[in-house]
């Protein structure tokens, strides 16, 4: 007999279907590179990036609905011998991250002419950053966990630091990879601890390693859960690892924070939820207080921090920061409830911000200037629509009723007050009357006349059509969700369903 | 007296300290990049370690995609590291890099 027959290695079937969304993204950025290259003249490369940019996001918001269907069908099941993970909760949170990558490229598509740095690689680096998010939502694994964190974080860290003819964005950029890279180095640390005591990195390994052992001493496992926990914690800037989130949020180009507020989170907290649902579902006695602690500490950091700033994006940093607190008061509640809410709130947080940003990046004006909330005084008079539709996404994100922004923080409070954290749902609350002291002084800045004889802040730059669109569908879903939110809890209610294994 | 997998373990644990240290210490921009580096090895000590300890390949494998994500990280932070040099002659350590504040 051949020795070699012998020895051949059997590889895992591949389900084409469960890596698709990654691959299509990721593809479209190389196709774009290509497009670059073999295009001559280069004003007209970028529309032609912006063409496949766009088909290439239809295609993955295509292939993840088929995921959708396929879970709907088949249930959840694993794939690339347990690598990637296909249920409806990675589904969701991909549908959510590739349409947050759409609307910040709509976003980014006139402004990067507008500031002179239209580029094709701009695109490039979105989309495999999006790549990475769809990656991270479905991972499995915690290498496959960390690989996709690094897809994500390093174009991001070049995204920040686009703009490098003005020093704030380098310095965002330098100071989100320096930080970002110590993070990703201590979550790392973590995996190697869990590893080293379950034996696996594999989430449904490492969760029926703890159903079937007792760990005579758990040290080394609960080490290894607070240092990923760090790492987790400064992607989605949970306080206390909030402390590059003002400085990059303001010193970034405004569609590049548009699209780490929104998506970057989504597919962060993914991972989170991931990690401590499925691989530690089992000891969440051990995590649920840490939880409760990242949860407070953001609660109260991102509301009181914004209370005493000046910028708007700053203001805007702190409360995603806020928010980040509301998310996790879903996560502590550990139940099937939680998850539900936070995935509601995250989906409604991603447009919030979105539209939220859009707004900011037009007041600002030419060369991200100045976002000082000075800027924004008058604004009802001068620009009534833009300043109206502002108005309605800060309300929203202060959680007034018949707004999305309500329908995402009650699901929030009903699931602590399931899971009977009455305390943290109180402080929740508390922290919700500070941020709407913030939003309501945005809003009535812009309410307030320029007095006579003061001069006139600089006018807000004309909106373009891709801007316009993102702020009217920001807008429309506000309302939408929250007159009739039942169809995206109801979506979000049937992306619980976790492959467990 | 033969080492084992524990001291390994401890060494990662130490280098893993110091570069923890060095990051929050040091104001050298490239210094701390090198910190970030230094934790990752650790890291790798740790996987290899545990990888014998368990009698478990996937340890060992595990360092092979570090290692990749490590020189990514390099090529990039370096890249932006230099950007921030050339804009600035006079001082770039992480104290100089201060505009954004409040």
């Amino acid at each position: 007999m051949n020795p070699l027959a012998a020895a051949r290695i059997t590889t895992p079937g591949v389900d084409w279907l469960s890596i698709a969304p990654v691959a299509i993204l990721g593809l479209t950025a190389v196709v774009i590179v290509l497009a670059r290259s073999l295009i001559r003249k280069r004003p007209a490369a970028y529309p032609v990036a912006m063409a496949i940019t766009v088909l290439g996001l239809g295609l993955a918001a295509l292939a993840l609905l088929a995921q959708w269907r396929r879970f709907r069908v088949d249930g959840p099941y694993q794939s690339l011998s347990g690598m990637v993970a296909v249920d409806g909760f990675a589904a969701f949170i991909g549908l959510v991250v590739v349409f947050a990558t759409a609307m910040a490229v709509l976003l980014a598509s006139r402004y990067l002419i507008r500031e002179r740095l239209d580029g094709p690689e701009y695109l490039t680096l979105m989309l495999l950053s999006s790549a990475g998010m769809v990656a991270m939502a479905s991972a499995n694994d915690l290498i496959t966990v960390f690989v996709a964190l690094e897809i994500v974080s390093i174009p991001l860290y070049v995204l920040a630091a686009f703009d490098r003819r003005r020093n704030a964005s380098l310095e965002a950029g330098l100071k989100y990879f320096l930080l970002g890279a110590f993070a990703s180095a201590v979550f790392l640390y973590g995996v190697a601890l869990t590893y080293g005591a379950t034996g696996s990195t594999n989430l449904t390994l490492i969760a029926r390693f703890l159903a079937d052992n007792t760990l005579l001493d758990g040290g080394a496992l609960l080490v290894g859960l607070a240092l990923m926990l760090v790492g987790l914690g400064f992607k989605v800037a949970a306080a206390p690892f909030q402390m590059w989130t003002p400085d990059v949020y303001e010193g970034a180009p405004t569609p590049v924070t548009a699209f780490m507020a929104s998506a970057t989170k989504a597919a962060a907290f993914a991972a989170l939820l991931r990690l401590l649902y499925t691989g530690l579902g089992s000891s969440s006695a051990d995590w649920r207080p840490i939880i409760w602690g990242l949860a407070v500490l953001s609660l109260l950091v991102g509301s009181i921090g914004a209370v005493v700033q000046t910028d708007v994006k700053r203001m805007l940093a702190y409360s995603s920061i806020n928010h980040a607190g509301f998310i996790l008061i879903g996560v502590e509640a550990a139940s099937d409830r939680g998850l539900a809410s936070s995935l509601t709130y995250l989906a409604i947080y991603a447009f919030l911000a979105l539209g939220s940003f859009a707004v900011v990046g037009l007041v600002t004006g030419r060369g991200d200037a100045d976002s000082a909330l000075s800027r924004f005084r008058g604004l009802t008079q001068r620009r009534p629509a833009l300043a109206y539709a502002f108005v309605l996404l800060l309300l929203a994100q202060a959680g007034v009723p018949l707004t999305a922004g309500f329908v995402a923080k009650f699901r929030v409070f009903a699931a602590a007050v399931a899971g009977e954290s009455y305390l943290l749902a109180l402080i929740g609350m508390l922290t919700a009357a500070i941020a709407a002291f913030v939003y309501l002084r945005i809003v009535l800045t812009m309410f307030l006349p320029v007095e006579e004889g003061e001069a006139a802040p600089p006018a807000p730059v004309r909106a373009d059509p891709g801007t316009t669109i993102v702020i009217a569908v920001a807008c429309a879903l506000t309302v939408i969700v929250g007159v009739a939110p039942a169809a995206l809890v109801h979506v979000a209610e049937r992306a619980t369903l976790l492959f467990r294994g | 007296m033969t080492p084992t997998a524990t001291w390994y373990l401890v060494v990662a644990a130490l280098l893993f300290s110091i570069g923890g240290v060095g990051m929050l210490v040091r104001r050298n921009v490239i210094v701390m990049f090198m910190c970030v580096e230094l934790m990752l090895n650790a890291v790798n000590l740790s996987f290899v370690a545990f990888s014998t300890q368990l009698d478990d390949v996937g340890g060992q494998v595990s360092v092979f995609f570090v290692l990749v994500v490590a020189a990514a990280e390099v090529a990039i932070g370096l890249a932006l590291i230099v950007a921030v040099f050339r804009r600035r002659r006079s001082g770039a350590t992480a104290d100089d890099i201060a505009e954004l504040r409040g």
